[in-house]
């Protein structure tokens, strides 16, 4: 899987509550994605296209376990890099089919409005504006089956697990 | 240890850092949060009614009709697959961690899932225990099965003794502000000390993990566990020791004696803590003491023996959270609630409170110094909010002195 898009460069330690902030955990599922990064980023969620990607530093995703993978993909996110991510977030990210690699130095490749492309099977990230590019985790067939299914409800669904018409997804 | 039981449940060996395993778990904990329409899909079947635990604890009692009817969802979901285990709004009630460990559905050597990002707090019972997604849960419930990646383990030697007045929420800022993020790593807790600590002890330490990014946080078992377990009638059969040739990614030593009284500074505790001497002083007008990290009956303890014969300064709220409807009729029992409301506090309902801004909300301009976990910016109401964090003992004497105070300078 090959995702190319533009770029936004966050920092470190962006955590969940930026992207979903805890007074909005509980708002109607459509208008929750409008408050992604309205403490760090106003404005943000306006500017952003499908396909975009958002490159970040350290630690991306630290925090809690709300789902704020999944307002990021309704923004129609294309990608997620980052130094490192969350391990917990990189889950949601796998499981709300979130194109996610965690990359060491993959920050520095990068500035913003500059394109990229990352490739789960091989965990490359690439700059395709300078042609640098830089090798973070590959995805398993079993992650990435998740994705192709269109994350975990869409694959419990197919498999016949969940009741009709209960998931939003 | 959390590598051995993960390979347990994933039916291998062993496994090593970065394979992903799919694996078997013991107990599964749907919290109230997951029966809200925004979170819920309804699996046709639950793998094991007799391994799922429902809690309802992050916004009880039900504030707002959207609230009433999640719960509602929550308890037909229980009652239509036959699961007995549910901690409804009443008697029963707690935060789930405090619960999880209390009563226990943590177990030595088990693998227990939440959706609460805390919940590596079951880790102070020798369990692996790891919070999830709200999708996952729902999946885990339905196949009785999940998938983690591996990660390195940094093993905590614990030596000497805590001072006085130096809580156990202090040793955790301490290893926040000398080692930062563990992003991917297991902790696990061990060496001569870790005798010494109590098991609400131990748990504010697994607790706070979550705080530093950590998978797993996991204590060796010994006789304080044991205790405790055979107290509930139950043994520590299945746990997990670490083998003498165990690969760590690092060993470090944990002095208790050289931990002084410290503050988490508002954002985050990731290299950002101060010993309390350089921020005494910093007005305050909210405080807090409660949540899943030290809301037990020794933070209650610790709070009414600060407030006896004192009053919360004007102009400040402090809050009380016991962790659990058990909690809160043993403080009732031993007085706690007459000090602490005589000095001015308010004692509230079992919930997680103010912890993640469900109650009392803070405004832009308001100070908090809080016991509860986690100092995000929002985390307890408005992004503008500052949120200090520190030991039970530190909030009730800055409550009283109406900005941040050393508690051994209060005691003396
Ligand atoms: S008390 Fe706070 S950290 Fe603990 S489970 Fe509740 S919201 Fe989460």
């Amino acid at each position: 899987m090959a995702v190319p898009g533009r770029v936004w460069c966050f920092g470190d330690d962006v955590n969940t509550d930026l992207i979903q902030p805890m007074h909005t955990v509980f708002k109607p599922v459509a208008e929750q994605h409008r408050y992604v990064f309205e403490a760090n980023r106003p404005g943000w969620v306006d500017l952003v296209e499908p396909g975009d990607i958002l490159v970040a530093g350290r630690n991306f995703g630290t925090g809690s376990s709300r789902p704020a993978a999944k307002l990021l993909v309704d923004l129609r996110l294309g990608g997620l890099v980052a130094d490192s991510i969350n391990w917990l977030f990189f889950r949601n990210c796998v499981n709300f089919a979130l194109p996610a690699l965690s990359c060491p130095g993959v920050s520095e490749l990068f500035t913003e409005g500059q394109h990229a492309r990352l490739d789960l099977v091989a965990g490359t990230v690439e700059n395709t504006d300078t042609g640098q590019t830089r090798q973070g985790t590959p995805w398993t067939p079993e992650l990435l089956d998740i994705v192709a299914a269109g994350g975990l409800l869409k694959q419990l669904e197919r498999d016949g697990l969940l009741v009709t018409g209960t998931s939003d997804e | 240890m959390t590598e051995k039981i993960l390979a347990r449940h994933a039916g291998r060996d062993s496994v090593r850092p970065g394979d992903i395993v799919v694996t078997s778990v013991d107990t599964v904990v749907p919290l109230d949060m997951n029966f809200y329409d925004s979170m819920w899909a309804e699996p046709t079947k639950v793998f094991d009614p007799d391994r799922v635990v429902v809690i309802f604890d992050h916004v009880v009692p039900a504030p707002s009709r959207q609230v009433g009817e999640a719960l509602e969802r929550g308890r037909a979901f229980a009652a239509k697959h036959g699961i007995t285990r549910v901690h409804d709004v009443g008697p029963e009630q707690g935060i789930c961690h405090q619960l999880i460990a209390d009563v226990p559905y943590a177990m030595p050597g088990e693998l227990l899932v939440c959706v609460d990002s805390h919940t590596c707090s079951g880790g102070a019972l020798n369990c692996a225990a790891r919070g999830i997604g709200a999708p996952e849960l729902i999946y885990t419930m339905a196949k009785g099965v999940t998938w983690f990646q591996v990660g390195e383990t940094v093993r905590y030697e614990l030596t000497g003794t805590l001072s006085p007045y130096v809580a156990a929420k202090d040793v955790f800022l301490h290893l926040a502000d000398h080692y930062g993020a563990h992003v991917g790593q297991n902790i696990e807790f061990g060496g001569p000390a870790l005798s010494t600590l109590t098991l609400d002890q131990r748990r504010t330490l697994t607790t706070m993990c979550a705080e530093v990014s950590a998978e797993f946080a996991i204590a060796e078992p010994d006789d304080v566990l044991r205790a405790h377990l055979e107290a509930r009638g139950r043994t520590m059969d299945g746990a997990v020791y670490p083998d003498a040739d165990a690969e760590y990614h690092a060993v470090r030593t944990l002095d208790l004696s050289e931990v002084e009284p410290r503050v988490g500074l508002p954002g985050s505790v990731v290299h950002h803590t101060a010993g309390v001497r350089s921020v005494r002083g910093t007005r305050i007008n909210r405080a807090f003491i409660g949540s899943c990290a030290n809301g037990t009956i020794a933070d209650l303890r610790e709070a009414a023996a600060v407030l006896s014969g004192r009053k919360v300064a004007s102009g400040v709220t402090l809050f009380v959270t016991p962790g659990s409807q058990a909690i809160y009729r043993q403080a009732v029992h031993e007085g706690l609630v007459a000090t602490l409301t005589d000095a001015g506090a308010v004692v509230t309902v079992s919930s997680c409170g103010m912890c993640a801004g469900f109650q009392n909300s803070l405004g832009p301009e308001d100070v908090c110094i809080a016991s509860s976990t986690r100092n995000f910016a929002g985390r307890m109401g408005h992004p503008d909010a500052q949120i200090y964090l520190a030991s039970s003992g530190t909030v009730a004497a800055s409550a009283v002195a109406g900005a941040i105070a050393d508690i051994r300078e209060f005691q003396e």
